[in-house]
């Protein structure tokens, strides 16, 4: 009796105050759109950027004569003594004799024998800890030169260049979106409580006259409160709807031409509508709830 | 309400008398409804709304209160309402103290008094007769109780062809039926009513203070704040007169001025000067 009685007065009040509740349920509704492309484009955008991470590495070179048990005791040394290793891979001189070669084969046809040595290729476990890694097996002299921690090992080699500039731009990148972020989200909190407040202020007279007749204060605020629900709710699955019909009508077709579009890292759209979903209906009924409070003090 | 073929009102005051009376346990028989000792209220800013008032009105008693704007009459309702409470002194209203009331107990204490109110305070998206459903909602009472409480009311208001109107369609004699019949809908023993006619004509204002008088007889304390001069000489019944916060009148059976004429009077004497 109670729960029908409440929804009875919420839908009533949106039937009789149409205005008001368009405008608090299109917000949602908008801020939802907004969201809910921006999302996907911040997480395919640092997916993007990781992934041009995941390319730095370190190259440890070893001395052109080692032995076989020499190599063992080097891979031994980085997979299990060296901190911050992602994967070790070892590159054999043939392997990177073909790799060379095919990137430039005349040069290496002229030049007849292999003058490449054996090498490890180190990915760490976040791009950011390879300069630790190169200290540890590298570390630098009193003199400003550097020593390397065992015999076998020739040269350990980061491209350093390479490496910081994708360091700066992917972290540059990363920053960036994760500050549009932070504002989109305060901005549409903001307009939600906006919208949601001014549609109560428009009827403080209601709750007075309400409270003059002896309503308790949840007895006033449930039916406001479900109403926000019910219009956050609406707003929500209107947006959900309307990503539903612009992923399959323009990304999906997109996505085999782009790679960036279709990275893995990209939340599917049934969890994404999930999360939009909760997010419409607690900020709304929050936002009606909360800002009741000031019109309930008669 | 003399349009009336049958007096719709003798027919309230009996099957009212009939419900209220096993349900609704009176203390003393002749206890105050309303009793205020030294009560003094004081706005921030300065302003006297209450000086030292005491005053004790008795069950079933018909009060005007007049005054003129700002003589605290508003106050007082106000008070009576706990929509503030007092700098000082002691209100009690059926023997309670208010000030014991605490913030989550005043719905269910205002719940047992009826309040009209000059701008009659409906709700302006419900019809007439939600407007005065939402009174028993509010109490928690069942449909069936609401479905027979409502229609029952307002035809004794004569309201029964207006019931699906919303209240930007009637007349303002009509709303302050409907506020009303929400105010007494729950035959609360205690009414009160802050300027109910002020904003209505002359003839209107007869039927509503008629109405009043109509819940008064059947057994209701009323108690009115009013500017009507020509309704409180009509009535005659016992007046309390504020001046600056202070009870400086309280006379049984009187006329709205005190010694001295009212407008009226003195036109009537100033008439009488020029005939002779």
């Amino acid at each position: 009796m109670k729960l029908g009685f409440f929804l009875k007065e919420s839908l009533r009040s949106m039937r009789r105050n149409p205005i008001p509740s368009f405008a608090a349920m299109a917000s949602v509704l908008v801020t939802l759109l907004v969201l809910g492309v921006f999302i996907p484009v911040v997480q395919a955008t640092t997916g993007a950027a990781n992934e041009v991470r995941e390319k730095v590495a370190l190259e440890v070179y070893l001395k052109p004569d080692v032995t076989e048990e020499q190599i063992q005791r080097v891979r031994d040394r980085l997979t299990n003594e060296t901190a911050h290793v992602e994967t070790v891979r070892f590159v054999s001189k043939e392997e990177a004799y073909k790799r060379e070669s095919k990137r430039n084969p005349e040069a290496y046809e002229l030049l007849g024998s292999n003058p490449l040595p054996d090498s490890f290729r180190i990915t760490p476990d976040d791009p950011d800890n390879i300069g630790a890694i190169r200290n540890e097996l590298a570390p630098t002299t009193p003199s400003g030169s550097r020593t390397v921690v065992d015999p076998a090992i020739d040269e350990v080699k980061n491209r350093k260049e390479e490496t910081d500039k994708i360091l700066t731009a992917t972290n540059v990148v990363k920053l960036a979106m994760a500050l549009l972020c932070g504002l989109l989200i305060i901005a549409s909190a903001l307009l939600v409580s906006n919208t949601i407040r001014l549609s109560l202020f428009s009827r403080r007279r209601e709750v007075e006259v309400m409270k003059l007749v002896g309503a308790t204060d949840s007895f006033i605020r449930w039916p406001f409160v479900l109403e926000g629900v019910i219009l956050g709710s609406i707003g929500g699955i209107l947006a959900i709807l309307l990503l539903a019909v612009g992923k399959i009508a323009f990304v999906d077709p997109l996505a085999a031409d782009f790679a960036l579009i279709s990275a893995p890292e990209t939340m599917s759209l049934p969890v994404l509508a999930l999360l939009l979903m909760l997010a419409a209906v607690v900020v709304s009924a929050l936002g009606s709830g909360l800002s009741l409070r000031r019109f309930l003090k008669v | 309400m003399s349009l009336y073929l049958v007096d719709p009102m003798a027919a309230l005051e009996q099957s009212s008398r009939a419900a209220a009376a096993p349900r609704r346990e009176r203390p003393a028989p002749h206890a105050p409804v309303v009793e205020l000792r030294n009560v003094t209220k004081r706005y921030e800013g300065g302003d006297v709304g209450l000086d030292d008032a005491t005053l004790t009105i008795a069950r079933g008693e018909f009060v005007f209160i007049v005054g003129h704007s700002g003589s605290g009459k508003s106050t007082l309702m106000r008070l009576l309402m706990k929509e503030t409470d007092p700098t000082d002194g002691i209100m009690r209203v059926a023997g309670k103290d208010l000030r014991d009331i605490g913030r989550r107990k005043v719905p269910y204490y205002r719940r047992n008094i009826g309040m009209v109110f000059q701008d009659f305070k409906l709700l302006p998206n419900r019809t007439v007769y939600d407007n005065v459903a939402y009174a028993l909602q509010v109490t928690g009472s069942s449909r069936k109780e609401i479905r027979t409480k409502v229609p029952d009311i307002l035809r004794l208001t004569g309201l029964s062809t207006k019931l699906h109107n919303y209240p930007d369609q009637l007349s303002g004699g009509e709303q302050q039926r409907v506020a009303i019949a929400r105010a007494f809908v729950n035959h609360p023993p205690l009414l009160l009513a802050d300027e109910p006619t002020g904003n209505l004509d002359p003839e209107t204002s007869i039927g509503i203070m008629q109405l009043l008088y109509r819940i008064n007889r059947t057994g209701s304390t009323v108690i009115v704040a009013t500017h009507d001069v020509a309704m409180v000489d009509k009535m005659r019944r016992r007046v309390i007169e504020l001046q600056r916060g202070r009870v400086v009148r309280d006379q049984a059976a009187a006329r709205y001025s005190g010694g001295e004429p009212n407008t009226a009077e003195l036109g009537a004497i100033l008439q009488e000067h020029l005939e002779t």
